[in-house]
């Protein structure tokens, strides 16, 4: 149970990558970029991957009628979630302490895992949501208008995640570093449940 | 005896014909192998950069190698249109001059800096002939930063080489000329014009240059140089011609005497000399011009003395070495040890040994003086002589290897020898009689020898014909191997004189690719749209101008009068790799601004006639570069139409 609760903790802790790494990435390339554009997106923000490349997107995306990448004061998600992201690294590090000195039950962790997932489900959902709002509620004077067979206006909303054509630029989501360090963190939480209770198991037979 | 010894000369010379008959046949039936070595796959790119100065066209061109494609001409002394250099307010002082203001120069040899011996591809710096000024690139930026006058110098010639750490960047006087300058009859040209070798410091950190001193030397011409390096560091070597002070006919006149000089210059003892307060400051004219990469203008500050040195002041420091035959270049060897005097006239290369010069000195074994000035033996400091290796040598390179390549004119080829043997291993010819030769790595202690290219003076048949005048060509040989071998011509611009090439990735790795417009320090600088503004003052307006992808604001613009002098100042506020924008307004009398992102550039603008004017981006910025247009209205001069100007919407 100690083993199971030390990788609880550290599982828990992995979380607070996220305040240095970014915990997601759009890369935007085309004929004219061979050097892609990209956006690496923080839980307290979106920034350039190379240093004017917000600006340079938000130029080409004038062109389109997007409207600019948002600032950290734009959206709430950016105040919100990093308090989210350290409470429950908290959480989980306060549920691996108990379960060290025997106060709490191995479950709390997949309770935990749980919640979490909860909360990345509805996370990945927002996230959705303004990649919707960003691609698609464009400038009605904007200067380049494309549209689908059907008529409607074309979407330049990029994938949540994999690869997608927008135009002449490819667009690739995925996950970055404090991203896959989450997942990490969470698979730890479930292997630290898995261990409490083989162990919990062995000690009750 | 003898005529067997003639019969094996014959045959020799027949078997080296056949020779390179054969291998001249071999490189046209494995062509494709050659092909191979000079072809760089589309995207990919060439090992080596090679900076060829453009001779009579002012400006340096640069190169790949091994593909011989042009990637840029950088203006140096001469306006240049394109981007508006020379002409743009921001660099209009880059050309000032102590005569004013001069449009165009002679650019000859091109120099790359160096720590410790190597090449650092930092700087390079390059001479203007004409009107004797040395100039400094920024491989940065790639562009012109910083152009000093020498003063006391006529016909730049033996210029700009720099010293192992870049201490100094040196400038010979190829004539001789009365100093300080007087009106005096020519024909006292003999004992009374003097030839300024210049010693011009370059600040470590900036490379600001500072003429340092001027070494006032008798009335010879000093046609090329080389530093010492290595043991040899903290002496310069002029080769000089007419020692027979002749003042007319040159062709004859100064090919009397045997034997020229090449002079031996010990500047670190010198420059001791003048630390110490030595030299006279002598009053005199010249411009230092240096652009500011934050402000993105030059300033022309003139300068309003110089320190000389008389030799005689310095005894120990200057010697003269004689050299066969009005030598030309004047070449040292990557150990510092030989200095190669390329006597033009001569039949045969005479190398000098750097060791013997120094015991000579030290023996005091001198054959005479001139003007005060030791002349050495000939015989005491001769290393070795290359015997009859072509006619008209002009130029040596090294290796690093041990071999040395030169050139010669009027034989047109390159010859390969061996330094301490002094035996020809090869020789190819060039298409046609080729000037100079740059290995890279040239003038340094570590030459990167696996590239030559000749730099020919005649073209003749070598490309389709384009008439009488024809660009100048270049000729790439593979040097890694006992034998030269001949990948490739390649047309150049202008007539590059020599050039300087090294190894692509310290340049490239540096290369800047936008101005940041955060570090903007222009003074007329609109940051954003809304710094944009129109402002009169008196008969001039200044526009406040800014350009990104695809409109100019403001792009409406009314209250200008005929009669008024109009800035357009000119910000691209791209902060993305390779977006220009262009500016051209019609009847403009200077040129069009290619403006780099970050940066802001300045257009004069005399409207002489009413109406409604276009201005346009002249370069194609992207899918709405056609729609990137705007109109300045010009009313008349006693009109009173007010100053307004508008973006996006009319002008109420």
């Amino acid at each position: 149970m100690k083993k199971a609760s030390i990788i609880m903790i550290i599982g828990a802790l992995l979380l607070l990558g996220l305040f240095k790494f970014p915990l997601w990435n759009i890369m935007l390339g085309a004929p004219q970029y061979p050097d892609p554009l990209g956006m690496n997106i923080h839980i307290d923000g979106i920034k350039g991957v190379s240093e004017f490349d917000l600006q340079n997107i938000d130029g080409l995306n004038h062109y389109i009628g997007m409207k600019t990448i948002p600032t950290a004061y734009e959206m709430w998600e950016f105040s919100v979630f990093p308090k989210v992201i350290f409470g429950m690294a908290m959480l989980g590090v306060i549920i691996g302490l108990l379960g060290y000195f025997g106060k709490m039950s191995y479950k709390y962790f997949l309770g935990w895992f749980l919640f979490m997932s909860v909360l990345g489900v509805l996370g990945m959902y927002d996230f959705n949501n303004w990649l919707v709002d960003y691609g698609g509620n464009l400038d009605p004077h904007a200067i380049i208008k494309v549209a689908n067979a059907d008529g409607t206006p074309m979407s330049y909303k990029p994938p949540l995640i994999g690869f997608k054509k927008l135009l002449n630029f490819d667009v690739t989501s995925l996950p970055h570093t404090g991203g896959y360090l989450m997942f990490i963190g969470m698979s730890l939480t479930l292997v630290a449940f898995w261990l409490g209770r083989k162990t919990s198991l062995k000690t009750t037979t | 005896m003898k005529s067997t010894l003639a019969v094996l000369g014959v045959l020799v010379a027949f078997t080296s014909c056949n020779n390179s008959g054969n291998s001249d046949k071999k490189s046209g039936a494995l062509a494709s192998n050659v092909a191979e070595k000079v072809y760089i796959a589309p995207g990919e790119y060439d090992s080596h950069y090679a900076f060829l100065s453009g001779g009579y066209s002012g400006n340096l061109t640069v190169y790949g190698l091994p593909s011989g494609r042009m990637f840029k001409e950088i203006p140096v002394f001469s306006q240049f249109p394109t981007s508006g250099y020379g002409y743009s307010e921001e660099t209009k002082p880059m050309l000032n001059t102590s005569h004013g203001f001069i449009p165009w120069g002679d650019a000859h040899h091109p120099d790359i800096s160096q720590t410790k011996g190597e090449i650092d591809g930092r700087f390079i710096f390059i001479n203007e002939n004409n009107t004797p000024r040395i100039a400094k690139i920024d491989l940065k930026t790639f562009e012109t930063t910083e152009i000093i006058e020498v003063p006391n110098s006529a016909g730049n010639h033996s210029s700009s080489f720099v010293t192992e750490n870049t201490e100094y960047v040196v400038a010979g006087t190829r004539f001789s000329v009365p100093i300080p300058q007087r009106d005096m009859p020519i024909k006292e040209y003999k004992g009374n014009f003097k030839g300024a070798l210049s010693f011009i410091s370059v600040a470590p950190e900036t490379g600001e240059m500072d003429i340092k001193f001027q070494v006032l030397m008798p009335g010879f011409n000093y046609d090329l140089s080389h530093p010492g390096r290595g043991k040899s560091h903290g002496w310069f070597f002029f080769t000089t011609y007419n020692t027979e002070e002749a003042s007319t006919l040159l062709e004859v006149n100064a090919s009397q005497n045997d034997k020229d000089f090449i002079a031996a210059i010990n500047w670190k003892k010198i420059e001791e000399y003048v630390n110490n307060g030595g030299g006279t400051m002598m009053p005199t004219n010249y411009a230092h011009n240096v652009y500011d990469e934050d402000t993105h203008t030059a300033t022309s500050i003139m300068k309003k003395e110089v320190r000389v040195v008389n030799p005689s002041e310095v005894p120990g420091a200057v010697y003269f070495i004689p050299t066969p035959k009005s030598p030309h270049g004047c070449d040292v060897d990557p150990t510092g040890e030989y200095i190669v005097g390329n006597g033009k006239l001569s039949a045969n290369l005479t190398v000098h040994s750097f060791i013997k010069m120094l015991d000579a000195i030290e023996n005091e074994k001198f054959a005479g003086e001139a003007y005060g000035i030791p002349i050495l033996n000939f015989e005491d400091v001769l290393a070795g002589v290359v015997e009859q290796p072509g006619l008209g040598p002009l130029h040596t390179e090294f290796d690093g290897k041990g071999n040395a390549y030169t050139t010669f004119f009027i034989s047109s080829e390159v010859v390969k020898w061996k330094i301490g043997t002094w035996e020809v291993i090869d020789r190819k010819p060039t298409y046609y009689s080729v000037g100079h030769l740059t290995i890279p790595g040239g003038n340094s202690g570590k030459p990167q020898g696996k590239y030559m290219f000749a730099m020919n003076k005649i073209t003749k048949d070598r490309y389709l014909p384009t008439g009488p005048e024809m660009e100048h060509s270049a000729q790439l040989y593979d040097i890694s191997g006992d034998k030269m071998e001949l990948l490739l011509d390649f047309p150049t611009h202008g007539e590059p004189h020599y050039a300087a090439a090294m190894e692509a990735s310290l340049i490239k790795e540096r290369s800047q690719k936008i101005y940041k417009l955060a570090d903007n320090k222009h003074p007329f600088a609109a940051k954003s749209d809304d710094d944009t503004k129109v402002v009169r003052e008196g008969k001039e307006v200044h526009i406040y101008m800014t350009t990104i992808r695809s409109h100019f604001s403001p792009d409406n613009i009314e209250g200008v009068k005929v009669g008024d002098k109009v800035y357009f100042h000119v910000t691209n506020l791209e902060q993305d790799f390779d977006v220009p924008h262009g500016f051209a307004v019609i009847g403009q009398n200077n040129s069009e601004l290619l403006v780099m992102p970050g940066q802001t550039k300045t257009s004069v603008w005399e409207p002489k006639q009413v109406g409604v004017w276009p201005f346009y981006c002249t370069d194609f910025c992207s899918a709405l570069h056609q729609e990137m247009q705007g109109y300045i209205r010009v009313s008349a001069a006693d009109s009173d139409t007010p100053i307004k100007w508008s973006l996006g919407e009319d002008i109420e």
